[in-house]
């Protein structure tokens, strides 16, 4: 499994992390050689296996529908880079 | 009796889906401890959950689940005792993790089906594919900085219950009672207020045209409409949209796109311009829910009666004729002061003839609605309506007596002064009374009763009209026409 | 007063041989002095902890010493700490001071703990040397035999290690995702345990993978993170996998007898051309526990060998999603952007360095339509293999005991060229993290360059008990003595 420029480009857009041009082939040859070593998996025969998606064997608990949180609108927008007010700012966003 | 739109190359059917987004009722949001409450300060009901800070983790709200079980019963679909919470991934400003938690494999609710009446009394089955609880997302606002889109998280996690129909829908009509019908049935269920304008229900339309017979062609979603009427826009004008460019020669693109009810078009979104990959996958912070047989029995037990078993007991037990029906049930908290009446042991046909009459207006002059009426500070009103239209049932007074005890209702109760109201009204059936009355109106009517006899039957109203006058509105209607009847012979 | 472990400490801290505030201004001083050569704090939060340290001494005064009354930890920048700035090893959370305490820190404050300040880690604890933390990497205070060069403490969490090893905390809290507490406090001479998945809360604590990831002590000896583990642990209702289990008394445990004990050495842990040294010392724990009349078995645990692959399509994917949160707008830094898109873009490529930035690119692309079903949807069958490989095995032995790393600590700069070499650092521990199992590991001695080795003990889903009793028998047998050159106390 090799993955090309426009491959890398594609995730790197889907993963909003910009990779400049130039880095596209070098990025992809990093993460082919990762690839490429998971590729052993496929030598595992899974049939009938029923995923694990996770490692705590049991069902989910239920919260009581009470009001615990919020009415801290400073302790909310207190790390924020932009604020208005008590909003959150971002350049326009167009629909 | 199908919907078709004749294009250049002949009728067009057109096929729609609806993806219904519902706030559900909770306190709180699907999974923190923040309120819901609709209209807050921007960012006061916000949990560092729901704005995603680092290490906040999500925990289920009971309430929410109940209330999509009880969605889901009343829309006689099937419930999966196994369901499961997926993270749906994107980027967009008003989703903070950058991701929704939904539920897409697994979803909560399966199958169902909604039936709708049309305006020709026809009714329909249409199919509902799912139901799946899922988080909100926060609002954006663009019109408050010229550069700049401003963000509040109130609404994110707020719990949906998105309800998904098949692509069953072959009309605008149609479009428009499935909504309604929806909206309906979430009111009864109290799990969602169905308040389009607060946005408290959304529906994504999906558009598509075909020729007769054919497979489905590609389809657009139409994002976030919020009004019936305006999802029944929408469908007409994407359609027409649609068969402009087939009969053109081109060729539909699958896309989202937005409504603007002012231009009576639609148009391409672009914030969802990118080809979206959702990279759904099950959130590691959450495990299967698992649903207790117990407790969606006590669920089930505990739901309220539906629209559509309402309407049928109305017919059934009370003869109400269907419209008078359906009018009733369009109102959830009409029906209920209905029930109301009728539980007083209020007979049912008059009781439909108040609520769509009398009553109703004389709510408009009090300048109060249906669900006012249940309230404490009004529960008078039942009692009064209640005494009159026994009052009425008993031959006590008449109808015209009825409606104006009703007219005459008003915020102050009156209590004891309630009999004696009735008392006033009441009916005289004494024979005597009567035959006095009627023959002293024939007397002073001689020439009308010359006329009468000459043939001129329709004067009958008029003595009767006399004779009332003249008994100030307290005769027994049936004795006075008698009682004419055989002095005029 | 440096050579005390943290139970020698607790007695003589209620005692009274010495203050709470004698033994964190002692400890501090230690900071000072050693910290610009160890980079293993990121914080150092005097004022708040001598604070501590003064009201520990108060309640030792009126005679209600808690857990950990007076005791001084380091905290892993992972953790959320209220009011006190928590990096996760990130450009990107440079400058978030959290606004609310993680349920791990909470119970170490609630049982009298002193906080000496937040210590260093592998950015996002995505790494096995700490040679990733945004804030420049942490020295392993020991060095081999006549070689001065800096070795890695191991990661993520490297701070935490060096932290207690070099004696700047009695203990110190961290995470382990794929063996992040295990193998630091290998290449550090220490002790570390990674408890059962949802034994500690996860709340509060900076998220790498979400099914993975969770919370453990390391501290000098075993017993010492008994004594950790116990105030640490608990049932959270405010994280959904937390396990609804009351504490046992770990310390306790420590003092059993491994008598009668059948321990499983699995036969798949050593076919990949191990070290014979490490092979040696392998044989020698076990030869330990045989004297103290605990019975070897071989096992086999068939798919070991795929586990570290298959972490490496299960920690990406949702180190992926995790990591969304970072994208300038609530809490992290902002690189500013045309629109929206960019401003993420630019954010998140000036915040994230390359490993996270690689992590996060295998995570979306398994992720993404048309691979999902091959890597994910795989992984996670996998993972359920392997976790019916320990389920199976468990049935027949109480615990497990291999090495815990492939090799010793290695220096700077080694192992960096590609990043699988690196990922194998995890071959022994990251199976039980796949499979949720506890995890400790213990020094048992050294190699021939002068450096320690552990040893692992693995075990039954909620059964730490009986893996402190195995690792304090080899605590007992090893009589590890040894002592890194850097390290508060040592004659300069
Ligand atoms: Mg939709
Ligand atoms: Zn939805």
């Amino acid at each position: 499994m090799s993955l090309d420029p426009a491959t890398v480009r594609r995730i790197a857009r889907l993963a909003r992390i910009r990779v400049s041009e130039d880095q596209l082939a070098p990025l992809g040859a990093e993460l082919s050689g990762i690839l490429a070593w998971i590729e052993q998996l496929n030598e595992v025969n899974v049939d009938g296996v029923e995923p694990l998606t996770g490692a705590a064997q049991m069902a989910l608990r239920l919260r009581e529908d009470v009001v615990t949180d919020g009415g801290d609108a400073d302790a909310v927008l207190g790390n924020a880079p932009d604020r208005a007010g008590a909003f959150y700012a971002v350049p326009k966003v167009v629909e | 009796m199908s919907y078709v739109i004749e294009g250049r190359t002949g009728p067009w059917e057109i096929v729609v889906g609806l993806e219904v987004h519902a706030q559900v009722i909770s306190q709180s949001k699907l999974f923190s401890g923040a309120a819901t409450a609709f209209g807050a300060e921007p960012n006061s009901q916000v949990s560092f959950v729901d704005a995603a800070f680092p290490g906040m983790l999500p925990v289920l709200n009971r309430e929410a689940v109940a209330q999509a079980v009880r969605t889901g019963l009343g829309l006689n679909a099937h419930i999966n005792m196994v369901s499961r919470f997926d993270r749906k991934n994107y980027f967009y400003a008003d989703l903070p993790a950058g991701y929704q938690i939904s539920q897409y494999e697994h979803p909560i609710v399966g199958a169902g089906v909604i039936e709708i009446t049309l305006a020709d009394g026809s009714t329909r089955q249409i199919g509902v594919t799912r139901l799946h609880l899922e988080q909100d997302a926060g609002k954006s606002l663009h019109d408050q900085h010229p550069t700049k889109s401003y963000i509040d998280l109130n609404r994110a996690g707020v719990a949906l219950m998105e309800i998904v129909s098949e692509p069953d829908i072959r009309s605008p009509e149609e479009a428009g009672a499935y909504v309604r019908k929806l909206r309906s049935i979430l009111r009864y269920l109290g799990t969602c207020d169905g308040n389009m304008e607060e946005g408290s229900l959304r529906a994504d339309v999906n558009v598509s045209v075909r020729k007769h017979g054919e497979p489905y062609r590609t389809r657009c979603e139409i994002k976030n409409v919020n009004s019936v009427r305006f999802v029944m826009q929408a469908i007409e004008v994407e359609a027409l949209r649609h068969i402009d460019i087939w009969e053109s020669g081109g060729t539909v693109q699958q896309e989202t796109r937005l409504f603007d009810p002012n231009r009576g078009e639609t148009r391409s979104m672009r914030s969802k311009e990118d080809a979206h990959d959702y990279r759904y996958f099950p959130d590691p912070d959450l495990l299967p829910l698992v649903l207790d047989e117990a407790w969606v029995a006590e669920l089930k037990a505990a739901l309220p009666e539906l629209p559509d078993a309402k309407f049928a007991r109305y017919q059934q037990d009370y003869g109400l004729s269907a419209y008078d029906a359906a009018t009733i049930i369009d109102d959830m908290f009409r029906a209920r002061c209905f029930d109301a009446l009728v539980a007083r042991n209020a007979d049912p046909k008059d009781s439909a003839n108040a609520i769509l009459g009398a009553f109703s207006s004389k709510l408009k002059d009090l300048g109060i609605d249906w669900p006012e009426v249940l309230s404490p500070d009004w529960a008078h009103l039942l009692e009064e309506a209640a005494a009159f239209l026994a009052a009425k049932a008993a031959g006590r007074i008449s109808n015209a007596s009825l409606n104006t005890l009703l007219l005459g209702m008003g915020a102050e109760p009156r209590g004891a002064a309630l009999e004696g109201l009735i008392k006033e009204r009441e009916q005289v059936s004494d024979t005597s009374a009567i035959e006095a009355a009627v023959d002293a109106m024939l007397a002073a009517n001689a020439a009308k009763v010359d006329d009468y006899r000459a043939g001129n039957v329709k004067l009958f109203g008029f003595f009767v009209g006399q004779v009332m006058k003249a008994m100030a509105g307290k005769g027994n209607p049936g004795l006075v026409n008698e009682v004419l009847k055989a002095r005029l012979g | 007063m440096f050579d005390l472990t943290l139970a020698q400490a607790r007695d003589g801290l209620r005692k009274r041989d010495f203050s709470a505030r004698e033994l964190t201004d002692a400890y501090l001083g230690a900071i000072a002095a050693l910290n610009p050569r160890l980079n293993a704090y990121l914080l150092v939060t005097e004022a708040a902890a001598r604070a501590q340290a003064d009201a520990a001494d108060a309640a030792l005064a009126r005679g209600e010493a808690a857990n950990l009354t007076g005791i001084p930890l380091a905290i892993e920048d992972l953790f959320c700490t209220k009011g006190v700035r928590t990096t996760a090893g990130s450009r990107i959370l440079e400058h978030f001071v959290p606004p609310y305490e993680s349920t791990v820190t909470a119970n170490l404050l609630r049982d009298g703990a002193v906080f000496l300040g937040k210590a260093n880690l592998d950015e996002f604890a995505m790494g096995s040397s700490n040679m990733t933390s945004a804030f420049g990497p942490v020295v392993n205070p020991w060095t081999r035999r006549g070689d001065n060069r800096p070795l890695v403490p191991g990661g993520s969490s490297g701070g935490s290690a060096a932290a207690v090893a070099a004696r700047l905390a009695l203990g110190a809290t961290a995470t382990d995702t794929g063996g992040s507490i295990r193998q630091p406090a290998a290449f550090c001479g220490i002790t570390g345990i990674k408890p059962t998945y949802g034994r500690c809360s996860r709340w509060g604590i900076v998220a790498f993978a979400s099914s993975l990831d969770q919370a453990g002590p390391i501290a000098r000896t075993v017993e010492d993170c008994a004594i950790m583990l116990r105030s640490m642990a608990g049932f959270d209702p405010k994280d959904s996998t937390s396990a609804d289990l009351a504490v046992p008394d770990y310390q306790a445990a420590c003092h059993r007898s491994v008598k009668g004990l059948r321990i499983g050495v699995p036969k798949e842990y050593r076919s990949e051309g191990m070290a014979p040294e490490i092979e040696a010392m392998w044989q020698q724990g076990l030869a330990w526990l045989r004297d103290q009349g605990a019975e070897i078995v071989d096992v086999s645990l068939p798919h070991t060998k795929y586990a570290l692959p298959a972490y490496y399509i299960v920690a990406p994917a949702e180190a992926s999603s995790n990591l969304a949160r970072y994208d300038g707008v609530r809490f992290s830094s902002r690189t500013d952007g045309g629109d929206l898109t960019e401003l993420y873009e630019n954010s998140r490529a000036a915040g994230f360095g390359a490993e996270v930035q690689r992590r996060v690119l295998i995570g979306t692309y398994v992720l993404s339509a048309g691979y999902y079903d091959a890597y994910y949807i795989r992984a996670q069958k996998i993972r359920a293999l392997i976790l019916k490989d320990f389920t199976d095995v468990f049935r027949t032995v109480d615990a497990l005991v291999t090495p815990t790393a492939p090799s010793a600590a290695f220096g700077q700069g080694e192992k960096m060229d590609d990043p699988v070499t690196m990922y194998l650092n995890d071959v022994f521990t990251g199976p039980a993290n796949m499979s949720g199992i506890p995890g400790l590991s213990v020094p048992a001695g050294l190699d021939n360059q002068g450096l320690p080795l552990g040893l692992q003990v693995l075990g039954k889903p909620f059964d730490e008990e009986t893996v402190f009793a195995v690792g304090a028998a080899i605590e007992r047998a090893s009589g590890f003595t040894a002592l890194p050159g850097i390290r508060a106390g040592a004659v300069a």
